[in-house]
């Protein structure tokens, strides 16, 4: 037995009923993967190029024209770690921002817990990330062979970070996906918002090189400790801040509350006002 | 017997007009008052749904107050006209949105089917779609493996199970939707007429053999429908919605009755007092009636004869007096023209009462009205009234899986067919 009720008290997210509809998440990240490359004629080999050609362009326009230091790194390998783990997050961020408008046409004939479509989106998109970190890796063992790098016991944190990204991901997403159903002012900012946020983190500089009087103000982009220690424990290149991390988690952990009761408020009357 | 589903004082209000800096205006208003632990400062605003009015006030009221409760094995029929709340409360109910007073209670385990095929991609096979589909209907995927093989063999597209539902046909499409919504086994099944009454088998298989339950092992079924025929055929009980507000509960024969009024102001009968006097001819009642219901205003039906009367006293003789009638349509157009016959000789002195006799079926489901005509000398028309009668006729209960739309046309007058083997 359960009840429709207007507006559930603003701390009831219904997780059993999450889990009884766990194979419905499971089904669309397969839906997701599979016609991510169905449509395409060169497929999977997409996952390469994009970013094959965004580190490229990187490293031309950053690191010979600009001349910006990649922290004794080889310039494609320092670029790759922090764009893999950036696209990740900016994927899962845009996409879960969007579920709403994405997704209006099948929310508005049919009720599932509507949590299901960015958490399933968040896992789908880990696929994608995969193949990018598989190619990272690949780089990663010819710098191996020249020397440059080195396997160490902290290659063990990765997952830590992935986990972190994507739980940051998925909060801040629930958080904008649920304002931009009533106020779609916020989905302009979004376009060049992401990008202005790709600047204010370590992803094509390393926190070192940030004069100390900028870092401070850095340090407060929950996203910085997480590339910063994903690109340490993979080359041990830049800082790994236990501190930094330990902040990181305690904001993920908050935009995710928050997102997450403020995502459930807003899809029992978004239908509304889409 | 506990209730399969019980509304209480469900109430939607929206918001009309333009979204703007009110939004955010209205929103904090409501913030704080939350804030305060007052009730929502806006719910006691607002009107009722009216289309036809152009309104100053902000919200509106598509559903105002519902209470019912349904029963388990119940076939609830919900109708109502365009704005009458129908899809508010149908989308209530598929909590797709919810109400914004009053709560509902579920007993059971309930689906609901707005369409066919939700979430469909077409990129993926038909396969890989009734998993997919079956998922968002909420089926485990145990449960979808399980009746696999006999989705595929309903639907009847097993050669294309392989193949991505883009390259289907839309007939192959929509049977493959059908098949997976057909094996949905919810103890409550809410369901838009546009799906229950166009496919006999979905009739049969979805809605759990409808004919053969009697209340115990019975689905409970709520079917929302401007459609009649099947509101009649299939339900054992209805609600009739107006303006948003609950009209009456109960057999659906009787409330298709009150929807009929709601529908079309009918006048079947003419009562003239004093008496119509014209020249030579005086007029004192005129109507239209069927033999099953003989009080008036009882809405005609198609399936029955139907009865023109006319109480008149012709009293000088007036050469070659006849009264003629222009049935037109719902649209106003006329359609037939007939008269008493007496064309050559005229009315004789008396008093009558001259009786048209309409076979069953000669009327088409629709709105009709009469223009009558009193014609002397077959010219001159002394005397025209238009819409003098005002009549609809609805359709009558039809058999399981038969044809439930409208056919085209207005009359159906019986036609001799004969058979000459050669």
């Amino acid at each position: 037995m359960y009840k429709i009720e207007p507006h559930p008290p603003w701390y009831k997210i219904n997780l059993k009923e999450l889990w009884t509809y766990r194979d419905l998440i499971l089904i669309f990240v397969r839906r997701d993967i599979v016609s991510m490359y169905k449509q395409t004629i060169l497929g999977p080999l997409w996952f390469f190029l994009a970013p094959l050609f965004t580190v490229l362009t990187f490293t031309l326009v950053f690191n010979r024209i600009a001349g910006l230091s990649t922290d004794g790194l080889p310039a494609p390998l320092f670029y790759l770690t922090g764009t893999t783990l950036w696209n990740y997050f900016q994927q899962s961020f845009l996409g879960a921002s969007n579920t709403f408008v994405s997704n209006a046409q099948l929310f508005g004939k049919v009720y599932f817990p509507r949590l299901a479509a960015p958490l399933a989106l968040v896992v789908s998109n880990l696929f994608k990330f995969f193949i990018q970190f598989g190619m990272l890796m690949v780089f990663w063992t010819y710098y191996w062979q020249q020397g440059l790098v080195a396997p160490t016991i902290k290659m063990l944190y990765l997952p830590v970070f992935l986990v972190l990204m994507a739980l940051l991901a998925l909060g801040v997403g629930l958080l904008v996906a649920a304002i931009t159903t009533k106020y779609r002012d916020v989905s302009h900012f979004l376009g060049f918002g992401v990008t202005l946020l790709m600047y204010a983190s370590p992803v094509i500089y390393s926190m070192n090189q940030v004069p100390s009087q900028y870092q401070s103000v850095l340090n407060f982009n929950p996203l910085a400790p997480i590339l910063e220690g994903f690109r340490y424990c993979l080359t041990g290149a830049g800082q790994l801040s236990w501190s930094g991390l330990g902040f990181s988690a305690l904001i993920v952990l908050i935009l995710l509350t928050i997102g997450a009761f403020l995502f459930n408020r807003t899809e029992k009357t978004f239908m509304d006002t889409v | 017997m506990k209730p399969a589903l019980k509304i209480e004082g469900v109430s939607k209000q929206y918001r009309l007009g333009r979204v703007g800096a009110a939004n955010l205006r209205d929103d904090l208003h409501r913030l704080w008052a939350g804030i305060r632990r007052s009730p929502n400062p806006f719910l006691n605003r607002g009107e009722l749904n009216d289309r036809t009015k152009k309104s100053e006030e902000a919200y509106v009221w598509a559903l105002k107050d519902i209470n019912f409760s349904v029963n388990p094995g119940e076939v609830l029929g919900i109708i109502g006209k365009n704005g009458a709340g129908k899809s508010t409360l149908l989308k209530i109910l598929s909590r797709i949105t919810a109400p914004s007073t009053g709560k509902i209670e579920v007993n059971g385990r309930m689906a609901s089917l707005l369409e066919v095929g939700t979430g469909f991609h077409p990129e993926l096979t038909g396969g890989e779609n009734i998993y997919l589909n079956g998922a968002i209907l909420g089926m485990r995927r145990a449960e979808i493996k399980r009746k696999f093989d006999e989705i595929v063999d309903f639907s009847g597209v097993e050669r294309y199970i392989d193949t991505p539902v883009k390259r289907y046909s839309s007939g192959m499409y929509v049977r493959l939707a059908f098949a997976v919504a057909a094996h949905l086994e919810p103890e409550i099944l809410v369901i838009d007429e546009v799906l229950a009454v166009g496919d006999f088998e979905f009739q049969k298989k979805c809605l759990g053999k409808l004919e053969e339950v009697s209340g115990k092992a019975g689905r409970t079924v709520l079917f929302v429908s401007h459609n009649m025929t099947a509101v009649q055929t299939l339900c054992n009980r209805a609600v009739l919605l107006d303006r948003g507000k609950i009209d009456a509960v109960g057999n659906p024969n009787d409330i298709i009755s009150g929807y009929s009024k709601l529908h079309v102001n009918q006048c079947l009968e003419r009562e003239y007092n004093p008496p119509l006097h014209l020249e030579g001819i005086i007029i004192n009642s005129i109507r239209i009636g069927q033999e099953q219901s003989q009080i008036n205003r009882e809405p005609l039906f198609e399936n029955q004869g139907t009865n023109l009367s006319v109480d008149c006293v012709v009293d000088v003789a007036v050469p070659r007096l006849d009264l003629t009638f222009h049935l037109q349509n719902g649209l106003g157009e006329t359609i037939l023209v007939f008269s008493t016959g007496r064309k050559e000789q005229g009315l004789p002195m008396g008093k009558f009462r001259i009786e048209y006799l309409f076979p069953p079926y000669f009327f088409m489901p629709g709105d009709f009205s009469l223009t009558l005509m009193v014609v002397i000398n077959r010219r001159e028309c002394i005397f025209t009234q238009p819409q003098i009668l005002t009549f609809s006729v609805l359709e009558a209960e039809r058999n399981w899986g038969e044809f439930m739309g409208k056919d085209p046309g207005y009359l159906r007058p019986p036609i001799e067919v004969n058979y000459n083997e050669n």
